[in-house]
Protein backbone atom coordinates (compact mmCIF):
# COMPACT_ATOMS: atom_id res chain seq x y z
CA UNK A 1 0.00 0.00 0.00
CA UNK A 2 1.24 3.69 -0.74
CA UNK A 3 0.29 6.92 0.65
CA UNK A 4 -1.31 9.37 -1.91
CA UNK A 5 -3.17 13.02 -1.99
CA UNK A 6 -6.65 13.12 -3.27
CA UNK A 7 -6.65 15.61 -5.83
CA UNK A 8 -9.94 15.05 -7.76
CA UNK A 9 -12.31 13.41 -8.71
CA UNK A 10 -14.06 11.62 -11.87
CA UNK A 11 -17.27 11.63 -13.19
CA UNK A 12 -18.54 8.93 -15.50
CA UNK A 13 -22.39 8.79 -16.60
CA UNK A 14 -21.24 5.31 -18.81
CA UNK A 15 -19.52 3.08 -16.79
CA UNK A 16 -19.40 -0.89 -16.11
CA UNK A 17 -22.40 -1.63 -14.30
CA UNK A 18 -20.52 -2.91 -11.21
CA UNK A 19 -18.69 0.32 -10.78
CA UNK A 20 -22.04 2.14 -10.67
CA UNK A 21 -22.40 4.25 -7.02
CA UNK A 22 -18.84 4.20 -6.42
CA UNK A 23 -16.66 7.26 -6.48
CA UNK A 24 -13.52 7.72 -8.51
CA UNK A 25 -10.83 9.32 -7.16
CA UNK A 26 -7.89 11.06 -8.95
CA UNK A 27 -4.49 10.24 -6.66
CA UNK A 28 -1.13 11.42 -6.83
CA UNK A 29 0.77 9.12 -4.74
CA UNK A 30 3.38 10.66 -2.23
CA UNK A 31 6.44 9.49 -0.57
CA UNK A 32 7.15 9.75 2.65
CA UNK A 33 8.56 13.30 3.18
CA UNK A 34 4.79 14.61 1.63
CA UNK A 35 6.12 15.67 -1.81
CA UNK A 36 4.45 13.64 -4.86
CA UNK A 37 6.15 10.61 -5.99
CA UNK A 38 5.28 8.84 -9.41
CA UNK A 39 2.23 9.40 -11.64
CA UNK A 40 -1.21 10.47 -11.14
CA UNK A 41 -3.50 7.78 -11.44
CA UNK A 42 -7.51 6.91 -10.74
CA UNK A 43 -8.81 4.58 -7.44
CA UNK A 44 -12.08 3.79 -6.34
CA UNK A 45 -13.01 4.52 -2.92
CA UNK A 46 -13.81 2.09 -0.62
CA UNK A 47 -12.90 4.39 2.96
CA UNK A 48 -15.38 7.53 2.14
CA UNK A 49 -12.46 9.49 1.42
CA UNK A 50 -12.74 13.20 -0.46
CA UNK A 51 -10.57 15.70 -2.39
CA UNK A 52 -7.71 16.97 -0.51
CA UNK A 53 -7.09 14.26 2.17
CA UNK A 54 -4.38 11.87 2.47
CA UNK A 55 -4.86 8.51 2.11
CA UNK A 56 -3.55 5.25 1.56
CA UNK A 57 -4.59 2.40 -1.42
CA UNK A 58 -3.99 -0.44 -2.92
CA UNK A 59 -3.00 -1.69 -6.14
CA UNK A 60 -4.59 -4.98 -7.81
CA UNK A 61 -7.32 -6.92 -7.36
CA UNK A 62 -7.36 -6.73 -4.05
CA UNK A 63 -8.98 -3.41 -4.61
CA UNK A 64 -12.33 -4.75 -5.27
CA UNK A 65 -12.25 -6.57 -2.25
CA UNK A 66 -14.43 -4.45 -0.43
CA UNK A 67 -16.90 -4.70 -2.42
CA UNK A 68 -16.88 -8.45 -2.27
CA UNK A 69 -19.44 -10.25 -3.78
CA UNK A 70 -19.88 -7.07 -6.42
CA UNK A 71 -17.19 -8.20 -9.12
CA UNK A 72 -15.82 -4.24 -9.30
CA UNK A 73 -13.39 -3.90 -12.55
CA UNK A 74 -10.79 -1.55 -10.02
CA UNK A 75 -6.73 -2.02 -10.04
CA UNK A 76 -6.70 0.31 -7.28
CA UNK A 77 -8.42 1.36 -4.05
CA UNK A 78 -8.32 3.85 -1.55
CA UNK A 79 -8.71 1.78 1.82
CA UNK A 80 -7.98 4.17 4.69
CA UNK A 81 -7.70 8.05 5.22
CA UNK A 82 -4.49 8.74 7.05
CA UNK A 83 -4.82 10.87 9.88
CA UNK A 84 -0.82 11.42 10.40
CA UNK A 85 2.17 10.20 9.67
CA UNK A 86 5.94 9.62 11.06
CA UNK A 87 8.78 9.01 10.22
CA UNK A 88 11.93 7.96 12.29
CA UNK A 89 15.80 8.18 11.97
CA UNK B 1 -7.00 3.25 -12.94
CA UNK B 2 -6.04 5.67 -15.84
CA UNK B 3 -7.27 8.47 -18.26
CA UNK B 4 -7.10 8.06 -21.96
CA UNK B 5 -8.08 8.54 -25.14
CA UNK B 6 -9.29 6.00 -27.71
CA UNK B 7 -6.93 6.92 -30.33
CA UNK B 8 -8.53 3.84 -32.86
CA UNK B 9 -9.38 0.28 -32.79
CA UNK B 10 -7.92 -3.06 -33.22
CA UNK B 11 -9.13 -5.62 -35.52
CA UNK B 12 -7.86 -9.28 -35.20
CA UNK B 13 -9.46 -12.12 -37.41
CA UNK B 14 -7.51 -14.99 -35.53
CA UNK B 15 -7.26 -14.44 -31.80
CA UNK B 16 -8.37 -16.49 -28.38
CA UNK B 17 -11.22 -17.68 -28.02
CA UNK B 18 -12.41 -15.51 -24.84
CA UNK B 19 -12.06 -12.80 -27.18
CA UNK B 20 -14.69 -13.76 -29.63
CA UNK B 21 -17.05 -10.59 -30.15
CA UNK B 22 -14.81 -8.61 -27.64
CA UNK B 23 -13.69 -4.70 -29.07
CA UNK B 24 -10.37 -4.23 -29.16
CA UNK B 25 -9.50 -0.65 -29.02
CA UNK B 26 -6.09 1.32 -28.85
CA UNK B 27 -5.84 3.92 -25.84
CA UNK B 28 -3.27 6.57 -25.27
CA UNK B 29 -2.64 6.95 -21.70
CA UNK B 30 -2.98 10.98 -20.98
CA UNK B 31 -1.59 12.88 -18.03
CA UNK B 32 -4.27 15.34 -16.09
CA UNK B 33 -3.79 17.75 -18.63
CA UNK B 34 -4.73 15.61 -21.26
CA UNK B 35 -0.96 15.43 -22.81
CA UNK B 36 0.35 11.70 -24.25
CA UNK B 37 1.85 9.60 -22.02
CA UNK B 38 3.46 6.22 -22.54
CA UNK B 39 3.48 4.38 -25.34
CA UNK B 40 -0.64 3.61 -26.83
CA UNK B 41 -2.08 0.23 -25.68
CA UNK B 42 -4.80 -2.27 -26.79
CA UNK B 43 -7.61 -2.52 -24.22
CA UNK B 44 -10.96 -4.39 -24.69
CA UNK B 45 -14.45 -2.73 -24.55
CA UNK B 46 -17.32 -3.70 -23.13
CA UNK B 47 -19.17 -0.25 -22.81
CA UNK B 48 -19.15 1.00 -26.80
CA UNK B 49 -16.53 3.56 -26.49
CA UNK B 50 -16.05 5.52 -29.25
CA UNK B 51 -13.04 7.12 -31.53
CA UNK B 52 -11.92 10.01 -30.23
CA UNK B 53 -13.52 9.54 -26.12
CA UNK B 54 -11.89 10.08 -23.21
CA UNK B 55 -12.08 6.72 -20.84
CA UNK B 56 -11.03 5.48 -17.78
CA UNK B 57 -9.17 1.77 -18.14
CA UNK B 58 -7.87 -0.85 -15.90
CA UNK B 59 -4.74 -2.13 -16.31
CA UNK B 60 -4.41 -5.51 -14.67
CA UNK B 61 -5.83 -8.99 -15.66
CA UNK B 62 -8.39 -9.97 -13.17
CA UNK B 63 -10.21 -6.78 -13.47
CA UNK B 64 -10.45 -6.39 -16.83
CA UNK B 65 -11.50 -9.79 -17.35
CA UNK B 66 -14.34 -8.91 -14.99
CA UNK B 67 -15.03 -5.79 -17.13
CA UNK B 68 -15.36 -8.24 -20.63
CA UNK B 69 -17.90 -10.78 -17.98
CA UNK B 70 -15.31 -13.46 -18.38
CA UNK B 71 -13.10 -15.50 -16.29
CA UNK B 72 -9.68 -16.41 -17.36
CA UNK B 73 -9.42 -14.42 -20.24
CA UNK B 74 -6.46 -13.40 -21.01
CA UNK B 75 -6.46 -9.57 -21.06
CA UNK B 76 -4.64 -6.98 -19.20
CA UNK B 77 -6.57 -4.29 -19.85
CA UNK B 78 -10.11 -2.69 -20.17
CA UNK B 79 -12.04 0.17 -20.66
CA UNK B 80 -14.10 0.73 -17.76
CA UNK B 81 -15.82 4.01 -18.03
CA UNK B 82 -15.89 7.18 -20.59
CA UNK B 83 -15.42 10.05 -18.93
CA UNK B 84 -17.24 13.01 -18.49
CA UNK B 85 -15.75 15.36 -15.93
CA UNK B 86 -12.12 14.94 -14.54
CA UNK B 87 -12.32 17.86 -11.76
CA UNK B 88 -8.59 18.40 -10.31
CA UNK B 89 -8.37 20.75 -7.49
CA UNK B 90 -4.72 21.25 -6.77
Amino acid sequence: MQLARVIGDVVATRKDENLTGLKLLVLQPIAADGTAAGRTLVAVDAAGAGVGETVFFVRGKEASFPFYPLEVPADAGVVGIVDHWDVEG
Amino acid sequence: MQLGRVIGTVVATQKHRKFEGAKLLLVQPLTLDDKPRGTALIAVDALGAGVHEKVLFVMEGRAAGEALGRKLAPVDAAVVGIVDVVDVTE
